[in-house]
């Protein structure tokens, strides 16, 4: 069970991602939006979306070094375990209760304002579903360890360890089933969550318009680069030179 | 060596608008009749003056489009720079909602079919398209028509509040005695579109070829920045796909030589379209211009003469075919924006450099002498009277030149010269060279301007290069419709939807102008006894519409006739 859990669930949940998100680039370039709703509302939206999305930019950012930096690295460097616990803890907690603070405001939103959730789909019903109940079962799981104080289960032990062990293709089962169940049912919904991410308005994420910060502001493109709206058809390539294509009679 | 490019550019004639919505219409139709659209209309006829749609969509301290000269005097988004744009991603500060454009709506027509027999008529209530409930029409994309409601909403008009606080509040609304005027608004397809600049995603793009700007819809990922960067607000948000849409300048039609679908169906012709030629390199530097009054000026420096051997040479430099430097010499735009300068840019103080002109209407001021029983042709009467009518000057020239009246008089006195010079001529009487003289124009300048606004024949209202025939496989809708492979047959793996998009154009150049010029019923020549339905107009009765009539007679007998004919 815990092989199928820990050392074979995790390579079918990242296999999806990336061939589901391919998949969605390729076919559904047209899909690839945030649909945003604010022309419907934007009182609610002002005050819910950005607490939402910083708040979970903000546990990203934790994840990432929780997940990633190896203990033994943080202790060369002076940190000890409970500076880091109380750390993590506190700003985990208050990111994750800010981002779940904007997701039930926009949750709220979404259900009383009548357009919005006439734009809401099956599709992101069960995508909000998903996602509260990662960022829920994440809350719990950080609230544990404080009630738990010293005593809390000290993930990067485990489930870090077992992280890493997956992209070394070499997953350490062992490591990952010595956690303890809240964080075995957070980790498990958060693999729901990235198999259905391509398949959702999530995959916005994956666009995050960071070359905005160093193209030029305008844009020129020309016919002759884009082929129009019909594919350039192998065998099919017009005869000719560069400047012929122009057209110009010099 | 200056960068030459080319744009497609439009004049509107408003002294001819009459505002009848049907540029509105027919663009609906060819391009936004469809679900998330409904509100979304890239052509609209406003009433000046008016709130315009958006409401009050050219109050830019609130809706923050265009650029703006920072402290240091260069050239920057008003909206704030792509870090505030980042940071601000989550909820657009300024966007407008549906509340700012209108509920669409529709009727419940059913119920005037289906209501039970009674005593009182059964309505057709208005539902909202938003949310399919019953809803109260309150707005709509003209609802201040005509000046409808001027009296209780006209100091609404953005305008109207600057032109009045600039003359001290000395002026009643006067304006419905005396001032209105039609202007129907489509995309600028600006030289600096701070749409574009917007655009996280770039998704937004300006074409070397002709300077159409077009949203990439397979890019654009909804982030709507573009919205608010755009101070004419012509970007709309389609709320069901999530992406943005605009006016394509009808790129299909211009890339066969044919107009704009506004500009085919305007009832008062009022449309021109023709190429400039434009220094691109120079772009930046001109929406700098300190002055917002130099802009117009600065705007006019930008287009290039196209019978300048050097301009011309530069041009082939860059690629640009030999007809489209012959279309450019013959483009009627250049004519009335530059040769002749008449026709003005519309806010040029938002520094995107638009490229829809406008000739300013005289008609309000001949209408007003008119009524007061002067001669509205007479010179003399005409050209005090501009200059006495400070009110819609001022308020022309908030709309045109920055505020520059100076400007808008002086077209206008073009117009008038224009006017009085012609009537002369027309009533066989010896015309006035002092007339346009008065005006710095020529009595030959003047004629050809009459003809070209007056006259205004289809070939010369629109000059529009094809797209080269040489690169017609590149063409984005040329290809024929059926031969590539995601087009119709062939399905994407989920079905008919899936896949990318079919394209836009439906009938072929060649039957759409037969009909279009052809002075006989469309497919006259015989077809073997078929006829295209598509391509059939609906005048006439071409030959094969209906079987043969001796054919018809002899029913069992005539189809054995008919092979025996062939034979």
């Amino acid at each position: 069970m815990d092989i199928v859990l820990w050392g074979v669930l995790p390579y079918l949940v990242i296999a999806t991602l990336v061939l589901g998100t391919i998949w969605r680039y390729r076919y559904d370039k047209f899909g690839w939006t945030t649909r945003s709703s604010q022309l419907y509302e934007s009182r609610l939206l002002r005050i819910g979306s950005p607490m939402f999305h910083f708040g979970i930019l903000v546990v990203v950012v934790g994840h990432v070094v929780g997940l990633v930096i190896p203990e033994s690295w943080t202790e060369a460097l002076g940190i000890t375990e409970t500076m880091y616990h109380g750390n993590a803890l506190f700003w985990g907690a208050l990111a994750g209760i800010c981002t779940l603070t904007g997701l039930i405001i926009l949750i709220y939103r979404r259900r009383k304002t009548g357009p919005v959730f006439m734009a809401t789909t099956n599709n992101d019903k069960v995508m909000y579903v998903v996602l509260t109940g990662a960022l829920i079962l994440g809350l719990w799981t950080t609230l544990v360890s404080f009630a738990q104080g010293h005593d809390a289960h000290n993930y990067r032990e485990t489930v870090s360890p077992w992280f890493r062990s997956i992209f070394m293709l070499q997953p350490d089962v062992e490591a990952m089933a010595a956690a303890t169940l809240p964080f075995h049912i957070h980790i498990l919904v958060g693999m729901l969550l990235f198999a259905v991410w391509p398949f959702t308005r999530l995959v916005h994420a994956f666009t995050a318009p960071l070359h905005y910060l160093f193209r030029p502001y305008i844009v020129y493109r020309s016919r002759d680069l884009t082929h129009g709206s019909r594919a350039q058809r192998p065998g099919w390539q017009p005869t000719g030179t560069q400047d012929r294509e122009r057209g110009s009679v010099r | 060596m200056v960068r030459v490019m080319a744009q497609m550019g439009m004049v509107m004639n408003l002294d001819k608008c009459i505002g009848c919505h049907t540029c509105s219409v027919t663009c609906k139709q060819a391009w936004t009749n469809r679900a998330g659209t409904e509100y979304v209309w890239f052509n609209n006829v406003e009433t000046r003056p008016g709130q315009g749609y958006p409401r009050r969509y050219e109050d830019q301290e609130k809706w923050r489009g265009g650029w703006t000269l920072n402290r240091s005097g260069r050239l920057s988004l008003k909206a704030g720079g792509r870090l505030k744009k980042l940071f601000t991603l989550f909820s657009s500060p300024v966007q407008p909602e549906l509340g700012d454009y209108y509920e669409p709506w529709t009727y419940d027509y059913s119920t005037l079919i289906n209501a039970p027999l009674g005593d009182d008529f059964p309505v057709a209530r208005p539902k909202s398209l938003i949310t399919g409930e019953d809803t109260k029409v309150t707005w709509s994309a003209n609802w201040d028509d005509n000046l409808g409601g001027a009296p209780g909403a006209g100091h609404l008009d953005p305008l109207v509040e600057k032109v009045r606080k600039e003359s001290e509040d000395r002026i009643k609304f006067e304006f419905e005695q005396t001032f209105m005027f039609y202007l129907p608004r489509i995309c600028e397809h600006c030289l600096n579109p701070s749409c574009m600049a917007s655009c996280p995603s770039g998704a937004i793009y300006k074409r070397e070829e002709d300077g159409i700007v077009l949203v990439d819809q397979d890019r654009c990922r909804g982030w709507r920045q573009c919205i608010t960067g755009c101070p004419y607000k012509k970007i709309y948000f389609n709320h069901k796909s999530g992406k943005a849409e605009k006016c394509t300048l009808c790129y299909p039609r211009v890339e066969v030589g044919l107009p704009t679908v506004c500009a085919e169906t305007c009832v008062g012709r009022l449309r021109y379209l023709g190429l400039f030629l434009y220094d691109a390199d120079a772009v930046t530097a001109a929406a700098s211009t300190p002055d917002e009054k130099d802009l117009y000026e600065a705007q006019l420096d930008l287009i290039l003469d196209p019978t300048d051997p050097e301009v011309l040479a530069a041009a082939r430099e860059q690629g640009i075919p030999e007809d489209w430097l012959d279309a450019a010499r013959r483009s009627p735009v250049y004519a009335l924006a530059k040769k002749y300068r008449v026709a003005l840019p519309l806010h040029p103080e938002y520094r995107t450099m638009p490229m829809v002109w406008y000739v300013p209407p005289l008609s309000p001021v001949t209408d007003l002498l008119k009524e007061q029983g002067h001669d509205a042709e007479d010179p003399g009467t005409l050209f005090g009277a501009i200059d006495a009518l400070r009110i819609p000057l001022e308020y022309l020239a908030e709309l045109f030149t920055a505020g520059d009246v100076d400007v808008v008089e002086g077209v206008l006195m073009k117009l008038a010269a224009m006017r009085s010079y012609m009537r002369a001529i027309t009533l066989g009487q010896e015309p006035d060279a002092s007339i346009p003289e008065a005006v710095g124009m020529t009595e030959e300048s003047v004629y050809e301007m009459y003809r070209l606004m007056g006259v205004a024949k289809y070939d010369e209202r629109y000059v529009i290069p094809k797209a080269h025939v040489e690169d017609a496989h590149q063409l984005e809708e040329i290809g024929c419709s059926l031969d590539y492979d995601e087009g119709p047959g062939m399905y994407g793996p989920l079905g008919e939807a899936s896949g990318r998009p079919v394209p836009v154009a439906v009938e072929t150049f060649q039957a759409l102008r037969d009909r279009q010029t052809a002075d006989h019923a469309a497919s006259e020549e015989s077809l073997r006894g078929r006829v295209n339905l598509l391509n059939w107009d609906g005048n006439g009765r071409p030959s094969g519409l209906f079987p043969e009539p001796g054919s018809a007679t002899a029913d069992p007998a005539g189809s054995t006739t008919v092979t025996d004919e062939q034979q």
